[in-house]
Parts: structure tokens; C-alpha cells; sequence
């Protein structure tokens, strides 16, 4: 028993590791934005780190993950390399998609991560199909496709809804709910407050959770899995949580009070399961020392971005089409 | 040689890969037990069964969005759109997704992925169910386009588009599916960037695509009885053109007319055109003449004859150009 619990620990702290981690990118990715360093615009999801490391905790390392712009976060909790991230949003050769993509397209097929994409809900059809491929390979991957609330008001998403449940396919919709629409509130543009609701129009399971739990997240994704893996089809999961700032470092306008722009900082997910190890048994030395660690990861990957080079303009056309 | 319909040749190439290539699936509506719109997949439902010809819900933007999930995970597949006028409802797919995706992801995935669409003008459904779009998916890098114009031709060029690791967009005309041709029982492919030279002539070039090549071909004969010789070429497909077969006939003949069921404005007659002045201004004789629908939508009834290019508008752009 108390073999499980030290396990247990280890186990949480890695996810803690992880979640500073990702804080300590998206503040830094802000930071090179500011710089000039990224072109286009950045956005961030600082304050909803602990739905991807969640869903991510639950999932085989082989399990698929695609996901929306707000993205650089989940393909750190799906295990990329934060290098490799870093580098492609400052467009390098050396970036997982070789600078081709930027910030809003990051991919890491190896671990499993399918890409996100910068077209709101574009990508739920096409999680849907990645999926359909698992099941009739039988390969016994679960698939998960991360959204919005935004994406929540597009056709795909209730077009994949009813295939996924028709087809029953090993497919987890997850849904970040973070309360906006770039500006537009979501009673402003939600006919009902639960996304998780329109699933059962659909007949498939759902459910809502505090996208700010990890804990939480990651036991509605295990049971989701399960059942996906146990031949019952999909599920849809809401994760309620917030969004730190404005949609993205380009976005000009304001939330409508101050008050709302500092909300997150009650429902900050980092201090909470900083607050939850702390009760689990972990000491503040062990804390620091994870803290210092993630740290010192993204000051390297930013280092190692930063010195890394541009794609030539030679290689400009390539890869518009693929070799066959 | 057995003479098949273009219909049944098209068939002929989806059944030999769907036997060859065990990871590839159909999807579309009414492509299952019913055989398709067109009736291109007879028989083939019987064969493959509904896991892999997959009749599915009516949501043309989702079904493409699928096809290309399955293609970026190890799969091939065929979608089908009942109508051309309905790749409206799932351009971004194809433009946004299945278009870029290889190239944003850095190479680490490839789009096997055909989107097959029957254009349905000459028949008189109307505005939404008559329009010729392919200049649409030329003009958006990343895409392939194939449109045969008869059934040699589209068996060959359908299994090269089979084989090919970049999504493709398939377009078939429904006046030619009842067309027959000789096709060989041996496997064959026509690859892509090749245009063929319909029939031989000296004194000007008719550049035809998909369901005009039937009138360019009867306009080339009447032509021939005022002793004007009218080479016609199909170039099979736009993306990649076979710009070399178009410039050599040019060089010959010193003139040309290009002729599609397309709108005029911004259509392909004018993106072949502007090329042509481009690689061979010095050997034009006079202006290029364009010869394709008119700009206005297709009307109901029997005025939609009248939108789209036939023997008489043909031989008056022939003579005015002699």
C-alpha cells in the first residue's frame, strides 16, 4: 500500500513537472512574441493546463491526440519535446514541422500527436476519421480531439457527433470550454450552458467536468477510454476552465470587466495541485525542485530555438506535394 | 479489345485497387447497396461489404473531413460528392486541409485521399446542380486534378490517382459516362501531365476539356468540310498541366481556341491562355480565343443549352479565327 502511494506521488509530480512546464512555455512564448521572435500571433493556454495533462494521463502512449491552435500545451502533455515546439513557433528548420507550421500547426507524429490545426472545428471530422481507421485496423487506439466552446457552434462538430455515434468509433471529444469565443462570451453564442448536453441528442455518454482538476479530467477520460476501447464508442467530455488574457497576443480587444480578466487567477489550476501534492505527502523541497527543473527545460528549449536556423528560401516549394 | 462505358471503367480501376489494397475504403452516400448516383459502384458493395464501401450521413464537409482522418493514418480513400455544386459545403476540407496539410506539418503526414464529383451540366438541373468548378482546385497549390473525358482515359488516370500520396480531386462528366471506349483487360495507367491529342490538325489547336470534347471534336469535322484543320487535345488533367503538348501544338498551328463548360471569368481558358502567352507569344498568330459557359447561373429548361459552348459557337470562334 504504501509502495502505491509513494508510486502514486511520483506519478503526480511528474504531471506537476509537466503543468509548470507548460506555464513556464506559453509565459515565454508571450515573452518572444513581444520580441518579435514570432510571427503572426501566439495563443495560450495559460490556465488550462491541467485538462490536457488530464486526458493525457489516462491515455496509452500510442493513443492519438489532434487538437486546436491553443495547442502548444496539449502537445506537451502528449510528451513532445518542448524543443521542438519552441523552434516551430519561432518557424525553425528545427521545429517539429521543420518551421513550416508556426504556432497554430504543431505536429509530433511520433508521439502520437496528429496536429493541430487554425480552422475552428476543421479537425473534429478529421479525428473522426483517424479514429474510424483505428477500429477498422484494429489497431485499439483511442483517439482524442481537443476544441473550444467556439468550435462547439460548428456544423462539424454535431456532423462528427452523429457519425462517431453511428460508427461507434474510439473517439473522445473534449471539449476545453474556457468561456470564450475570442470576445464573444458563451451567453452570448451558447443556446444552452453545457456543451455536454448536445450529446445526448446524439445518444452518446457525456459529461462535464472542472477542466481545472486534473484529477477530475483524468478519471472521466480513463472511463471514457475504456469504454472506447472496449468496443462502446464515443464519448464527449466538457472540461470547464478559463482563459487567461485575450485569445491570442495579436487580439486587440478587452474582456468586459477587469474583474473578469483576473478571474482565473481564484481558479488557477498550478497553486491547486500544488496545494493537492502538498496533502498527498510531497515536501516543498520536492516541489521547488520540480518547479526549478521545468524551469530550466524551457530556458533551454528557448536557447535552443532561438540558435536554431531559418528555413532558406530554397526550400520555399518543398513538400507542396508528397513523393509517390 | 472489350469496349466499356467511361461509368463502368471507372469501377474497373476503384474494384482492382480495392482488391489490391486491402487499407483502402470508399466512403460517400448512396454509394452502397444502391451503387452510386451515377451507378459507378455497381456490384462493388456485394464485393467489399459495408465496412469499406461506406454508405454514410449526408454531411459532404465531415465525410471529406473523415476521409482525410483515415488518410493521415495509414489508410486510402475514396470520397465521393453526389454533385460538384456541393464541394461548396466542404471546400474547406479540400482547400484548408487536405490541400496544405502535408506541407504545414512538415512532411509527416501524407493526404492519399480522391474526392470524386460527377459535373452534371448539359442535362438541365438547374443552377445548383449544373456548375463546372474546376478552376476552383487549380488554383489552390496542393491539390491534384484529373478530368477525363472518356473511359481510357479515366480508368488510367483513376489508378494513378490510386497510387498517387497527394489528395486529388476527380472530376467526371455525367454526359460522358454512358460514352464507350476500348479499354485493355491488362492493368494500365495514364499518368498525370500528360495531354492527349484528340485528333491531328494544321491550322489551329482546340484546347477541350472534359464535356466540351464531344462538340470539339463534331466542330474539328464540319471545320474539315471548309478545309480549315483543327487539332483538339484534351489535357486529362489541369494539375499538373501538360503545358509542353500545348506549346508544341501551338508552335504548329499559330492559333487557339479553348473551350469549357466553365464560367468565363477567371476560368481554367484563361489561366491556359495567359500560359500560353507566357511560353509562346512569339508563334501566336492572333488573339487566343476563349469558347465556355457564360457567366450567369445555369438556368432550368431548355435555355441552359444555350450556357454552355456548342458546335455553332465552336465554328464561329473556328472561322472567325481562320
Amino acid at each position: 500500500m504504501t509502495e502505491t502511494i509513494e508510486q502514486s506521488l511520483q506519478q503526480s509530480l511528474t504531471y506537476y513537472h509537466r503543468m509548470v512546464m507548460i506555464r513556464n512555455f506559453e509565459q515565454r512564448a508571450l515573452e518572444l512574441f513581444g520580441q518579435g521572435l514570432i510571427t503572426g500571433s501566439t495563443h495560450l493556454c495559460i490556465a488550462q493546463e491541467a485538462t490536457p495533462l488530464g486526458v493525457c494521463a489516462a491515455l496509452r502512449p500510442d493513443d492519438l491526440v489532434l487538437a486546436t491552435y491553443r495547442g502548444h500545451g496539449i502537445a506537451l502533455a502528449k510528451g513532445s519535446d518542448p524543443k521542438h515546439v519552441m523552434a516551430e513557433l519561432l518557424t525553425r528548420t528545427t521545429g517539429c514541422c521543420q518551421g513550416r507550421g508556426g504556432s497554430m500547426h504543431i505536429c509530433d507524429v511520433k508521439n502520437g500527436f496528429l496536429g493541430t490545426n487554425a480552422i475552428v472545428a476543421a479537425h473534429i471530422p478529421i479525428a473522426g476519421g483517424v479514429a474510424l481507421s483505428a477500429k477498422l485496423r484494429k489497431t485499439g487506439q483511442v483517439v482524442v480531439c481537443f476544441f473550444g466552446d467556439g468550435a462547439s457552434c460548428e456544423g462539424e462538430f454535431y456532423e462528427t457527433l452523429n457519425m462517431a455515434s453511428l460508427w461507434k468509433i474510439p473517439l473522445i471529444f473534449v471539449c476545453e470550454n474556457n468561456g470564450y469565443a475570442i470576445s464573444v462570451p458563451t451567453k452570448l453564442s451558447q443556446s444552452t450552458p453545457d456543451v455536454a448536453d448536445r450529446a445526448r441528442g446524439f445518444g452518446l455518454p457525456s459529461v462535464t467536468v472542472d477542466g481545472n482538476d486534473l484529477s477530475a479530467v483524468r478519471e472521466a477520460t480513463a472511463e471514457a477510454a475504456q469504454r472506447a476501447r472496449d468496443g462502446g464508442g464515443p464519448t464527449l467530455i466538457e472540461a470547464k476552465t478559463i482563459r487567461w488574457e485575450r485569445h491570442s497576443a495579436f487580439a486587440a480587444g478587452k474582456y468586459d470587466s477587469p474583474e473578469e480578466a483576473q478571474r482565473w487567477k481564484t481558479v488557477d489550476p498550478l497553486p491547486r495541485y500544488r496545494k493537492e501534492l502538498l496533502s498527498m505527502g510531497a515536501t516543498e523541497e520536492m516541489l521547488g525542485a520540480q518547479e526549478e527543473d521545468a524551469r530550466q527545460v524551457i530556458d533551454e528549449a528557448v536557447e535552443f530555438a532561438k540558435n536554431s536556423p531559418m528555413p532558406g528560401l530554397e526550400t520555399l516549394y518543398e513538400g507542396t506535394y508528397a513523393r509517390s | 479489345m472489350p469496349v466499356v462505358t467511361m461509368r463502368e471503367a471507372i469501377g474497373q480501376a476503384l474494384r482492382e485497387e480495392m482488391t489490391l489494397q486491402p487499407d483502402m475504403v470508399l466512403l460517400g452516400q448512396d454509394i452502397g447497396a444502391y451503387g452510386g448516383t451515377f451507378g459507378v459502384y455497381r456490384g462493388l458493395f456485394d464485393e467489399f461489404g459495408p465496412e469499406r464501401i461506406r454508405d454514410g450521413p449526408l454531411c459532404e464537409s465531415a465525410t471529406v473531413g473523415f476521409g482525410i482522418g483515415l488518410a493521415i493514418s495509414g489508410m486510402r480513400c475514396v470520397v465521393e460528392l453526389e454533385f460538384m455544386d456541393f464541394v461548396t459545403v466542404a471546400m474547406d476540407q479540400i482547400v484548408n486541409q487536405a490541400g496544405k496539410m502535408h506541407y504545414f506539418l512538415g512532411g509527416q503526414v501524407t493526404v492519399p485521399l480522391i474526392v470524386r464529383t460527377p459535373i452534371v451540366s448539359r442535362i438541365g438541373m438547374g443552377p445548383q446542380h449544373s456548375q463546372s468548378l474546376e478552376a476552383w482546385f487549380m488554383h489552390v497549390p496542393g491539390l491534384k486534378l484529373a478530368i477525363p473525358s472518356n473511359a481510357y482515359d479515366a480508368k488510367g488516370l483513376m489508378k494513378t490517382a490510386l497510387r498517387d500520396n497527394n489528395p486529388v480531386v476527380f472530376l467526371e462528366n455525367v454526359k460522358l459516362y454512358g460514352t464507350k471506349a476500348e479499354v485493355p483487360d491488362e492493368e494500365y495507367f495514364v499518368p498525370f501531365g500528360q495531354a492527349r491529342v484528340v485528333r491531328e490538325g494544321r491550322d489551329m489547336t482546340m484546347v477541350a476539356i472534359s464535356g466540351t470534347i464531344p462538340e470539339a471534336l463534331l466542330a474539328a469535322e464540319e471545320a474539315e468540310k471548309d478545309g480549315i484543320s483543327v487539332e483538339v487535345i484534351d489535357p486529362r488533367t489541369l494539375c499538373p498541366l501538360d503545358e509542353d503538348t500545348l506549346v508544341k501544338s501551338l508552335r504548329k498551328t499559330g492559333r487557339m481556341i479553348i473551350t469549357h463548360d466553365a464560367y468565363r471569368t477567371c476560368g481554367v481558358a484563361a489561366e491556359i491562355s495567359q500560359r500560353m502567352m507566357e511560353l509562346a507569344f512569339d508563334y501566336l498568330n492572333a488573339p487566343i480565343q476563349r469558347v465556355t459557359g457564360l457567366d450567369v447561373p445555369v438556368p432550368s429548361g431548355p435555355l441552359h443549352f444555350s450556357v454552355v459552348p456548342d458546335v455553332n459557337r465552336l465554328l464561329s470562334a473556328i472561322r472567325s479565327l481562320n
